[in-house]
């Protein structure tokens, strides 16, 4: 009896909290026909919101992928005054509000901040392509290191170790033991990484200015009361958000419970 | 093939002294014993030997060349690790095979010399089968035919067996007696274990605190034991006062002798042929006798009996 009360308690709970929203979301998407649908998300606007994501993606999580395994093997691997440091402030992103830090570019940027002379040399932070990747980095810069440094410690260093005395040069050593031992946590990581430089929003919203990237774009849609665009928009991003858990679950799938 | 000659290592880990003035020469083609007990430095020593832990002072010289200063890939040594350190996301054949690519050899010559390596170390069947599917005595044959396959001129095994099971690791000592045999490159295995050192090794390096105690033959560590750490870590022994006996000299009989004492026996433990006896003296001193179970047997030795004893052979340190 109890487990078939925790079973429907546990479905309706997801279903309430996370199914209906994003359920009605797709029903008003699709209210008026696939077409309609269609024709909002291909207007010059959301074309341009969906390539500004994309393009932020492409910067963002590669650098966030590479610098965070370097990362990890840093803080596994070696030993360096300031680890500890080190590794406390990796985890900041997470901890910190993303407005907060979206605001802290923008006064760092912006007219009067440290680097608010970049401007003057024509270089545009701020209100343009670079402040948005700015933004998505440093929001998805924990998650690979935080999937590979526990991976790293349970793997310890005697296969390298083996690997060195066989001959192995350093570089060799990584490609062919550590990367493929760590490889489907990096995976994983980067799965991770780019949920979230593809949804972020507060801390993008507050450098972008005038420039849109898809969440952005829904929320100026719904401002203009053009739902429709927003109700597509957002199909997009939950379309990606459902690729991204069904990527997650097949790399995952020891996790499986049931 | 080579031997090596380690000349005055110095190791501190943060404070904690591994090694002192560390001297010792393994002779080339010998089989080797670091024995001692744990924390006593025979790891470290054999990974300073191996170039994986770099000494604060003193020499490696392998093959009579100065490799202090080099990178432990290109001393030319084979290592094999208590925990096998296989590599899991390969098959056994590539295990084996690593070393090779890793040096660009020639295709037809990598697979001539892992499939002889891998029918040397029986384990022709299971080629292709990943690390995860063998046994652990599977995957430390494995990581041994690993450490082959680049012809070391020395092989170093930090506890090959320590992770095995009793039986199984009975039967790789005795196949790895038979392998260096055959093979004949100078090897040093670590082990914590005085029987396995003493069945194994033709020559035993005894550490303890980070210093060699005593290097000899398994015979000469047991006859005759530098002192009494040696003495005591090289097989059971009685301690009476300042002398030491084996319990195998303490002779047991029924009537009292001249240099006898009497005793109780307190506990008889059959373990088949050898029969160990726990006796107490009449002066309160413990006392264990190694005796035959024929030996038993013709004395009617029970729990609570009164018997003599008197030592056949016992040793003395001066210091």
């Amino acid at each position: 009896m109890s487990r078939w009360a925790l079973r429907i308690g546990t479905l309706g709970y997801l279903a309430l909290l996370l199914l209906v929203p994003v359920g009605f979301v797709f029903y008003r998407a699709f209210e008026h026909g696939f077409g309609h649908a269609w024709h909002a998300v291909t207007t010059p606007a959301a074309v341009h919101a969906l390539e500004l994501t994309l393009i932020s993606a492409a910067v963002a999580v590669p650098v966030n992928t590479v610098f965070g395994i370097i990362l990890a093997l840093a803080l596994v691997r070696t030993r360096f005054p300031g680890r500890g440091l080190v590794n406390a402030v990796v985890d900041l992103p997470l901890a910190l509000s993303p407005v907060v830090v979206g605001l802290s570019l923008y006064l760092l940027y912006g007219r009067g901040g440290w680097l608010g002379g970049l401007a003057d040399h024509g270089i545009r932070v701020l209100f343009s392509l670079p402040g948005i990747v700015l933004a998505t980095l440093f929001v998805s810069m924990p998650f690979v290191v935080r999937e590979v440094v526990p991976v790293l410690r349970e793997i310890g260093t005697e296969q390298e170790q083996a690997a060195e005395t066989l001959g192995a040069r350093p570089m060799q050593i990584f490609r062919r033991i550590t990367f493929p031992a760590i490889r489907w946590a990096v995976a994983y990581g980067v799965v991770l990484t780019t949920a979230r430089v593809i949804g972020e929003f507060g801390a993008v919203s507050a450098v972008a200015g005038t420039k849109l990237t898809l969440p952005l774009y829904v929320r100026a849609e719904v401002e203009n009361f053009d739902t429709s665009g927003a109700y597509a928009a957002s199909v997009v991003l939950a379309l990606i958000a459902i690729a991204t858990v069904v990527v997650l679950r097949a790399f995952h799938p020891r996790e499986e419970t049931g | 093939m080579a031997g090596i000659t380690v000349l005055d290592v110095t190791k501190r880990f943060n404070g904690f002294s591994a090694l002192q003035d560390v001297s010792v020469v393994i002779p080339e083609g010998s089989l080797t014993a670091l024995l001692g007990p744990s924390g006593s430095g025979k790891s470290t020593l054999l990974r300073v030997i191996a170039g994986l832990e770099e000494p604060d002072g003193g020499h490696v010289m392998i093959g009579g060349e100065n490799v202090t200063q080099q990178p432990a890939r290109s001393r030319g040594v084979g290592m094999v690790f208590q925990h096998y350190a296989a590599f899991k996301h390969m098959t056994v054949w590539d295990n084996v095979a690593f070393g090779l690519t890793i040096h660009k050899r020639p295709r037809a010559e990598i697979e001539e010399r892992v499939h002889k390596l891998l029918e040397l170390v029986q384990l022709e069947g299971l080629a292709k089968r990943y690390p995860a599917q063998l046994s652990g005595g599977q995957r430390q044959r494995m990581a041994l035919a690993r450490a082959l396959a680049v012809e070391p001129s020395v092989l170093l095994l930090d506890e090959p067996f320590g992770a095995l099971d009793a039986r199984v690791r009975k039967e790789l000592r005795a196949w790895l007696r038979r392998l260096h045999d055959e093979v004949h490159v100078t090897t040093i295995i670590v082990t914590h274990d005085q029987e396995e050192a003493m069945e194994v090794a033709g020559q035993i390096v005894v550490l303890n605190e980070g210093r060699i105690e005593q290097v000899g033959s398994p015979r000469e560590l047991y006859d005759a034991p530098a002192n009494e750490f040696v003495m005591s870590f090289v097989g059971p022994v009685n301690r009476l006062g300042d002398t030491f006996v084996r319990p195998h000299d303490v002779e047991v009989g029924l009537e009292p002798d001249v240099r006898c004492s009497e005793a109780m026996v307190e506990r008889v433990v059959h373990l088949g042929f050898e029969v160990r006896v726990e006796l107490v003296r009449e002066d309160g001193q413990h006392l264990l006798a190694q005796l035959t179970q024929e030996q038993v047997q013709q004395l009617e030795l029970e729990r609570g009996q009164i018997v003599y004893v008197r030592q056949s052979r016992e040793t003395v340190f001066t210091s």
